[in-house]
């Protein structure tokens, strides 16, 4: 008995220290990020290994940021899209989850099965292209807005908030004299407030790290969102533009380190505050999809 | 005659009493019907072009039928068998290391005794999960430079001060252990979901029983969250064969084709890059049947060895 306690004693301290391990290295690189865009370039640039604090604190590297018009582009046109797909995206997702959980309208059940259909079948990437192509919304903000308007999973979870509410509410309404229009933004749509807050965080996310149909569809760079000016920064390493002619490569480094955090800095900020909501809208969807 | 006159008229009889029940909303809905329609099932009859010499120029009704040219030009691409191996090795490397992680850090999770320690836990653990995808990829290639961070700490164990992405060889393990990295806190909420399932009864009986903590685990805990693991098994091995494309084009270069390139990207270079439409329609729609095949086959063996099911 004693020996088991024992046992028991000796994996609870393991544990807790594997735990705060995968806390280190999860938050790690974030914290290495920070300390490196504060740094100094040219200690940076000759520094190896581990960084403890910055070297040199310096906010140079924001400045070059700043002085950056792309970045601000690039945030502008997120705004944008953020800012009409949420209006657009939650609009019709709401009305067709209602749509879809009506049980005495006809069309409801075809509408239900063709939705449905959508979640395991698709064009795949080449038809979907020429699709939005053969609208001629390429090139175009559009582009990013309306073909991904609704998630269908989405639509699924608001549904599925909605058939929770009991039908006796909705049809005391019609009898009243309510319109379906009038039932859906009244009486259903206070009551999944919830719901709406886990799906507008959803498409929130999505919109803001979205970046392959950006990368496909438009070729204007005054039309790039934020992630594919990080893009350009970042991965295709082109530093020098962002550097002012810097052929500063020291500088370079540093700046990316910035760029990275201007750009995650929106999401640290309100993660902490609403990570439960996430969690939840995957609860509702496991429990129930 | 008189019968089947009757039943036409109640047809029609029920049909205007729903229009004018429900017409207001089929009114308000059409915006979302015509979503589906034309940006879902237009791109899906677009599918078609697999079969055609598509034009854009002629259409999609105007370009010629080649039955199974496209298909048959892809078996026979020199490519084709490094595309499998890349794709199916990524693909199982993701199985064997990613699908695990997610189900033992939920298991040890539900170990802790402090809730609020491990509500810490998960709030760092979930975070990776929001990070852009160009975030991450940026960061890999920084650490993993000749002179980045990674690379200084491996070289410390005596591995070679490279930059790793420029080696076909360490493609596959960057990109696995990235994407435990990011994606295995968030995994474990499904996991998590589950366990608060189990029956606290089931516990006290097997400690009655004399099972200790790690017995419990295995008689208890596992077998209360074995359904869940199986449908996301079912639902991993009916997506064998899609390994996505962002991260991959984020991170490969024509140095490291050799073990990165994979029919997703294949299909996006020969596609939007250089505007094989029917060709890459074709490789697009043979990976869908493929994946479409193993989700029904791994759902039926499900069904017959065990309980669960996806359908």
């Amino acid at each position: 008995m004693i020996k088991r306690t024992l046992g028991e004693k000796v994996f609870n301290v393991i544990n807790i220290f594997i735990m705060l391990l995968v806390v280190t290295v999860t938050l790690y690189p974030f914290l290495y990020v920070l300390m490196a865009s504060f740094s100094s370039a040219n200690e940076f640039m000759s520094h190896r290994g581990l960084l403890i604090k910055p070297l040199g604190f310096t906010l140079d590297s924001y400045k070059f940021v700043m002085k950056n018009s792309m970045i601000f582009i690039g945030f502008k046109n997120t705004l944008i899209v953020l800012i009409t797909r949420l209006a657009l995206g939650l609009l019709l997702t709401v009305i067709g989850a209602y749509f879809m959980s009506l049980k005495t309208a006809k069309l409801s059940k075809v509408f239900s099965i063709g939705v449905v259909i959508t979640m395991f079948f698709s064009g795949g990437l080449i038809p979907n292209y020429l699709n939005v192509k053969s609208f001629g919304i390429d090139n175009s903000l559009l582009a990013l807005i309306l073909p991904v308007a609704i998630n269908t999973f989405n639509m699924i979870i608001t549904r599925n908030a909605i058939d929770a509410i009991p039908d006796g509410l909705s049809e005391a309404a019609m009898i009243d004299g309510a319109g379906h229009t009038r039932v859906l933004f009244s009486i259903i749509v206070p009551m999944i407030i919830p719901t709406l807050a886990v799906i507008t965080l959803y498409y929130s996310v999505e919109t803001w790290n979205s970046w392959f149909t950006a990368m496909i569809y438009l070729r204007k760079k005054s039309l790039y969102p934020l992630q594919l000016v990080l893009r350009e920064i970042l991965i295709m390493n082109s530093v020098g533009n962002i550097a002012n002619g810097g052929d500063n490569e020291a500088i370079a480094e540093t700046v990316q380190y910035a760029v990275m955090m201007v750009a995650t800095v929106p999401i640290l900020v309100v993660y902490p505050f609403l990570q439960k909501y996430f969690v939840k809208g995957v609860m509702v969807g496991a429990v129930k999809g | 005659m008189q019968k089947s006159k009757v039943s036409s008229q109640n047809f029609i009889k029920s049909w205007k009493t729903d229009l004018r029940r429900n017409g207001e909303i089929y009114l308000v809905a059409l915006p979302v019907i015509l979503f589906f329609i034309l940006f879902h099932y237009k791109s899906m009859y677009g599918v078609i072009i697999a079969f055609k010499n598509f034009s854009p120029t002629k259409g999609i009704m105007g370009s010629e039928w080649v039955g199974f040219k496209y298909f048959i030009q892809f078996f026979k691409d020199d490519y084709f068998l490094r595309l499998m191996k890349n794709t199916l090795t990524i693909s199982l490397a993701t199985l064997l290391f990613s699908f695990p992680v997610p189900i033992i850090f939920a298991l040890l999770l539900n170990e802790l005794k402090s809730k609020a320690f491990s509500r810490g836990v998960q709030l760092v653990a979930y975070l990776p999960h929001f990070i852009s995808l160009i975030v991450i990829c940026g960061l890999i290639s920084k650490f993993t430079s000749a002179d980045g961070i990674v690379t200084n700490i491996l070289a410390f164990f005596g591995m070679d001060k490279v930059s790793y992405l420029n080696y076909p060889q360490y493609f596959v393990p960057i990109y696995v252990i990235s994407d435990i990295w990011q994606e295995a806190g968030w995994n474990s909420i499904i996991y998590l979901a589950a366990l608060t399932g189990v029956d606290p009864q089931l516990y006290e009986a097997a400690s009655i029983d004399g099972a200790g903590k790690f017995k419990q685990t295995i008689h208890v805990t596992l077998p209360g969250i074995t359904p869940t693991i199986v449908v996301m098994l079912i639902l991993r091995i009916g997506s064998l064969l899609n390994v996505g494309y962002e991260k991959i084009i984020l991170l490969y270069n024509p140095i490291t084709y050799e073990t990165a390139d994979v029919i997703s990207t294949y299909v996006y270079r020969y596609g939007i890059l250089d505007g094989s439409w029917s060709y890459s329609t074709a490789i697009g729609l043979f990976n869908s049947v493929i994946n479409f095949i193993l989700l029904i086959a791994a759902n039926k063996i499900s069904r017959k060895y065990s309980e669960s099911s996806l359908w």
